[in-house]
C-alpha cells in the first residue's frame, strides 16, 4: 500500500490512456464467459486411500472471477486442474455451458480454456509473438489474422506491440513475462480462463500493477475467470467471490469477498481472512463509490482579488487552488496571501498527494491521514480536480458499508438456512438425491 | 624423403582417403543421430527404459573396436558394411545419453504449460520438447563425431573406407622409407577433419539454436 500510494495517479492516468486507444481501434467481437458446473468432481491417488480433491459441487456463472483460496495442499490447483483435465478426474462431471466437457477430447477441450501459471510457462526458444501465437495457430487462423491478433494482444495488456514481439521471453521483467502470458492465454478469445497463481513470482508493487491490470481486462472482456492463489488479499481484491477452501478441496466457503469478510462461517474462514477484517473491507470499495464533496476553489489565472474576495466572504477559510490545467496545485488559507504579501508563488501549501476515482478507500484513508490537514483531492482524467475526500467523508461511509455488510449477511444467512430446513424436509419425505454440500 | 614430399606426392590418394573418411563418418553420423533421436524420444518418459537405453549403448563403446569389426566380418563381409555398422554403434551413446538427459532437463512447467493450452502430443514434442532438448542433444552429436573420427581410421581393418587404410599401410612397414610419413599423413588427416567438422557444429549450432535459448 504505502509503496503503491506515490504511483497511482499517474500510473492510473497511463493505463486508462491505453484504453481509449484500443476502444478507437476497430475490433470489437469478442467472446464473453461461460458458465462453469463442478458436479461432485472427485479426484483419488493410487496407493492413497484419501481423495485429493473429495466431492465439489460448484456454480459459477458466466463471466465471474472466481478465485479458489486456501493454504497449499488443499487442492485447490488439482481442482482448477480438472476443469481443463491436466489432471483427469477420478469421478464426477464438469460441464461448461451445460456441456459435459468430461468425455470429450481434452485438446480439444484446452483450446477453448486459457491458461496461465506461475512464472508465465512461457516457451524460451519462442519470441513474444510466436508464444502468442501459438494456439491461433493450432486452431487455424490466417497469418494476417494472427498478426493483427498478437498486435492487439500485446496492447491489451499494456506492452507496445513494435517494441517487444521480437523479443524473447529472458529479454523481458518478470511483470512482462507475466503480462505475455496472460495475452497468450487471451489470445484465441477462448470464454474461460484457468490462472495459477500467476503473480506469485514477482515482487509486491509489480504484482499490485498487475492485479489492477486483470481487474481492468475482465471489466472489458468479462472472461469466465478461476484464479487459485493462497494469498487472500489477492484473492479479496480480485475475486468477485471467493472459495474458501480446507484440504481436500472442501468448501468452507463460497461467497463474496464483502460476505467472508463481514461474515466468515467459521473458525477455519475467519482464521485464513487473518486480522483487520474491516481494514481489508476498505480495499474493496473504491472512492468513486463513496461521496466526493466539493471544496471551493479557485485556478491560479483568477484575478488575485476573486481569490481574496472568495476567502473573505467568510464561508470558508480555505480554497483549493488548481493550476492552468484544473490540476488541483495548492492549499490556500485566509491569511496565507497576506503572509506573502499577495504573491500567489509563494503562498500556501503544495498539494503533495491526490487519490483517483479509482483509488480503494484503504489508499484514500491513507492518504487523509498523512495529510496534515486530514484531506485530499481526488482527480479524474489527466489530473483534472474533481471534488475532495476527507476523515468525515470516510468515516461515515466506512460505518455505512459495514452496517450494510452486516445485514446483507444477517439476510443471506436466513437464506441458507431457510434452504438447509428446506433441503432436510425434503430428505425426509425422500423426494430429492440431496446435493452434498454447499456452503 | 621428407614429409611434405611425401603428401606433396601422395595428393591425390590422400584426398581421395580422407573424402572417403569423412563422407563415411558424416552419413554414419546422420543415421545415428536419427535413431539415437528417436530411441531418446521413445524411452525418456519411463526411468527404466531410458536407463536401460542409456546402459545398453555406454555397454556397446566399451566393446573394443578392434574387436567389434572382428566380430561384425562373420556377419556382414568386409569393406563398407561392418565400417558402417561399427560407427553407427558407437555414435548412439552420446546422441541416446544427451537425447535422454536433455529431453528430461525440459522444465516440467513448460510441458504443463504446452498441455495446458492445448498442444497435442505429437506438438509438444516437436515445437516444445525437441527444440529446448536441441543443445544438448547438439553437443552429443559433436562428441560422437570427434569420436567416430579416430574409430573410423580402425574400420580400415575391415578393409573399410578412409585415411585408416593410410595408417595401417604404415603401421604394417614399419621400418621401411615412408612407413613414418604414411601414418602421421593418415592421423594428421584425420585431426584436420576433426577441426573441420568441429567448426562446422559450431555453425550449425548458431543457425539451428533459437536466439532465445542461445547461451
Amino acid at each position: 500500500m504505502a509503496e503503491a500510494a506515490p504511483h497511482p495517479p499517474e500510473d492510473r492516468a497511463r493505463t486508462s490512456g491505453a484504453t481509449i486507444r484500443r476502444s478507437s481501434g476497430a475490433t470489437v467481437r469478442r467472446t464473453s464467459g461461460a458458465t462453469i458446473q463442478l458436479e461432485n468432481l472427485t479426484k483419488r491417488y493410487p496407493g492413497n486411500p484419501a481423495p485429493a480433491v473429495d466431492c465439489v459441487n460448484m456454480d459459477i456463472k458466466a463471466g465471474e472471477l472466481v478465485v479458489f483460496v486456501g493454504p497449499s495442499g488443499c487442492g485447490k490447483t488439482t481442482t482448477m486442474k480438472m476443469i481443463n483435465r491436466l489432471i483427469e478426474p477420478t469421478s464426477g462431471r464438469i460441464r461448461i455451458d451445460g456441456e459435459d466437457v468430461t468425455g470429450i477430447d481434452p485438446v480439444r477441450l484446452r483450446r477453448k480454456i486459457g491458461y496461465a501459471i506461475q512464472a508465465s510457462g512461457l516457451f524460451p526458444h519462442m519470441t513474444v509473438a510466436q508464444n502468442i501465437a501459438l494456439v491461433p495457430r493450432m486452431t487455424g487462423w490466417s497469418k494476417r489474422r494472427i498478426a493483427e491478433r498478437v498486435e492487439e494482444m500485446l496492447d491489451l495488456v499494456g506492452l507496445d506491440p513494435g517494441e517487444f514481439q521480437g523479443r524473447y521471453p529472458r529479454q523481458l521483467s518478470g511483470g512482462q513475462q507475466q503480462r505475455v502470458g496472460v495475452a497468450r492465454a487471451l489470445a484465441a478469445d477462448p470464454p474461460v480462463l484457468l490462472m495459477d497463481e500467476p503473480f506469485g513470482a514477482v515482487d509486491p508493487i509489480t504484482r499490485d500493477h498487475l492485479q489492477d491490470e486483470l481487474i481492468r481486462l475482465q471489466h472489458e472482456l468479462h472472461k469466465t475467470i478461476v484464479f487459485v492463489t493462497h494469498d487472500f488479499d489477492e484473492a479479496i481484491k480480485l475475486g468477485d467471490r471467493i472459495a474458501v477452501l480446507r484440504e481436500r478441496s472442501h468448501i468452507a466457503q463460497f461467497d463474496t469477498p464483502e460476505a467472508i469478510l463481514t461474515n466468515p462461517a467459521d473458525d477455519f474462514v475467519s482464521g485464513f481472512v487473518g486480522a483487520g477484517a474491516a481494514l481489508k473491507r476498505l480495499n474493496l470499495t473504491r472512492v468513486r463509490d463513496v461521496g466526493v464533496v466539493d471544496f471551493p476553489t479557485a485556478t491560479i489565472d483568477d484575478p488575485l482579488q476573486t481569490i481574496i474576495d472568495r476567502l473573505r466572504r467568510g464561508t470558508t477559510n480555505e480554497v483549493l487552488l488548481l493550476d492552468r490545467h484544473h490540476r488541483p496545485y495548492k492549499w490556500l488559507r485566509r491569511g496565507d496571501l497576506m503572509r506573502a504579501q499577495g504573491s500567489l508563488v509563494r503562498a500556501g501549501t503544495l498539494v503533495h498527494d491526490t487519490v483517483t476515482r479509482d483509488a480503494t478507500l484503504r489508499d484514500a484513508l491513507e492518504a487523509v491521514l498523512i495529510d496534515n490537514a486530514g484531506r485530499v483531492p481526488v482527480t479524474g482524467r489527466r489530473g483534472r480536480y474533481e471534488g475532495v475526500v476527507d476523515m468525515q467523508t470516510l468515516m461515515n461511509s466506512v460505518h455505512e458499508l459495514l452496517e450494510e455488510d452486516r445485514l446483507d449477511a444477517v439476510e443471506h444467512q436466513h437464506l441458507l438456512e431457510e434452504q438447509r430446513a428446506q433441503q432436510v424436509l425434503e430428505e425426509q419425505e425422500g423426494t430429492t438425491d440431496a446435493p452434498e454440500e454447499l456452503a | 624423403m621428407s614429409f611434405w614430399e611425401y603428401v606433396a606426392g601422395r595428393r591425390a590418394q590422400l584426398l581421395a582417403d580422407s573424402y572417403q573418411h569423412a563422407s563415411a563418418v558424416f552419413q554414419c553420423m546422420v543415421v545415428a543421430t536419427l535413431i539415437g533421436v528417436v530411441i531418446g524420444v521413445l524411452t525418456y518418459r519411463s526411468e527404466w527404459a531410458g536407463n536401460l537405453a542409456v546402459t545398453t549403448t555406454a555397454t556397446l563403446l566399451t566393446v573394443p573396436s578392434l574387436a567389434l569389426l572382428g566380430l561384425l566380418v562373420p556377419l556382414t563381409g568386409l569393406g563398407v558394411a561392418p565400417t558402417v555398422t561399427a560407427l553407427v554403434l558407437y555414435g548412439l551413446l552420446p546422441i541416446v545419453r544427451n537425447a535422454v538427459v536433455g529431453l528430461r532437463g525440459v522444465d516440467p512447467s513448460l510441458v504443463d504449460a504446452a498441455k495446458g493450452i492445448g498442444m497435442s502430443r505429437a506438438a509438444r514434442l516437436l515445437r516444445v520438447e525437441l527444440p529446448l532438448a536441441w543443445p544438448p542433444i547438439l553437443t552429443g552429436i559433436r562428441v560422437a563425431t570427434q569420436m567416430l573420427m579416430g574409430i573410423a581410421a580402425v574400420a580400415a581393418y575391415a578393409s573399410g573406407p578412409g585415411l585408416g587404410n593410410e595408417i595401417f599401410r604404415g603401421v604394417s612397414s614399419l621400418g621401411s622409407a615412408n612407413a613414418l610419413n604414411q601414418v602421421l599423413a593418415g592421423t594428421l588427416g584425420i585431426i584436420v577433419l576433426a577441426l573441420l567438422f568441429d567448426a562446422a557444429y559450431v555453425l550449425i549450432g548458431r543457425l539451428t539454436i533459437p536466439g532465445g535459448i542461445r547461451g
